[in-house]
């Protein structure tokens, strides 16, 4: 089993809050400039000088880094799963914060991805082989690994699981 | 007919989606852990591995054609059916195909989660 550190724990929690704010910055932006028509593309540019869209944007940016972060060393399996509270917290924030209507269909919802997190995460990180999951020096298998083609690399993974 | 375009445009946003993640998966993995990297050589050595690694530009390009698709799917069927369903089956198809291609091990535990945060997306966006 690979140990999540602390910081790998912050990551996750980068992914899931980056997300959720960068989409409700983007959504609430968007919704100040208007539709955006195919004929008046235009319109894209004058979306993304609104100062909600563009900190949308940053947030958007900081979200795929994080993301990309926590690929490098745990599955996509559970890596998807554990990012999911973003769905709660934009649901909370929904509630708390903007005082809307939360239907009893959306409290089964949190109920069923708060339950979704929980069951991922009690389980390894990361299963899948690959030259850093359990090697003493993973920069020389790293770096033996970069000279083998594609196809050949993944023939011997297939091997070894 | 409708039902059709939209259901088309849906799984068309789901397979983008799907092979987006994948790619993005799989190229982090060759880049290798970014923390282990970072300690040893620098957060410039992983902005150069991620920059050279073929697969992260395949993945970003995937993930913009599911964006769009996206948009177009959205223009032919109600937000509330394609956002939910395709965010939702987007879970399932990355539990198969990370099976498949990355060769992850999707135990029990996994298939559970994936199923119940598929089902809560499907109901909160719904």
């Amino acid at each position: 089993m690979i140990y999540v550190t602390f910081r790998k724990y912050l990551v996750l929690a980068g992914v899931t809050v980056f997300a959720a704010a960068g989409d409700s910055m983007l959504s609430h932006g968007m919704k100040q400039t208007g539709t955006i028509s195919i004929h008046h593309l235009q319109g894209v540019i004058l979306a993304i000088l609104n100062p909600w869209v563009a900190v949308g944007i940053v947030l958007l940016l900081a979200f795929f880094a994080s993301y990309m972060n926590a690929l490098s060393w745990a599955d996509l399996t559970y890596v998807l799963p554990a990012t999911s509270l973003g769905y709660v917290l934009l649901a909370l924030v929904a509630k708390f914060a903007l005082h809307e209507q939360v239907s009893p269909m959306r409290w089964l919802g949190i109920a069923l991805i708060s339950g979704g997190v929980g069951f991922v995460a009690g389980g390894p990180a990361l299963t899948a082989q690959h030259p850093d999951a359990n090697s003493e020096s993973p920069l020389l298998l790293k770096e033996a690994r970069s000279g083998v083609p594609e196809h050949a690399s993944a023939a011997s993974t297939g091997a070894e699981s | 007919m409708r039902h059709l375009y939209t259901w088309s445009g849906i799984l068309v946003v789901v397979f983008f989606s799907v092979v987006g993640d994948i790619l993005i998966a799989r190229a982090m993995k060759q880049v290798g852990d970014v923390h282990a990297i970072v300690k040893r050589s620098g957060v410039w050595t992983v902005v150069g591995r991620v920059l050279s690694n073929s697969n992260f530009f395949l993945g970003v390009t995937t993930m913009a054609v599911a964006f769009f698709s996206l948009l177009f799917a959205l223009s032919w069927g109600d937000v509330s059916l394609v956002a939910p369903a395709a965010a939702s089956l987007t879970f399932i198809g990355n539990a198969f195909a990370a099976k498949i291609f990355l060769h992850e091990r999707v135990d029990r535990r996994r298939w559970i989660a994936a199923l119940l945060v598929a089902g809560g997306v499907a109901l909160l966006a719904g």
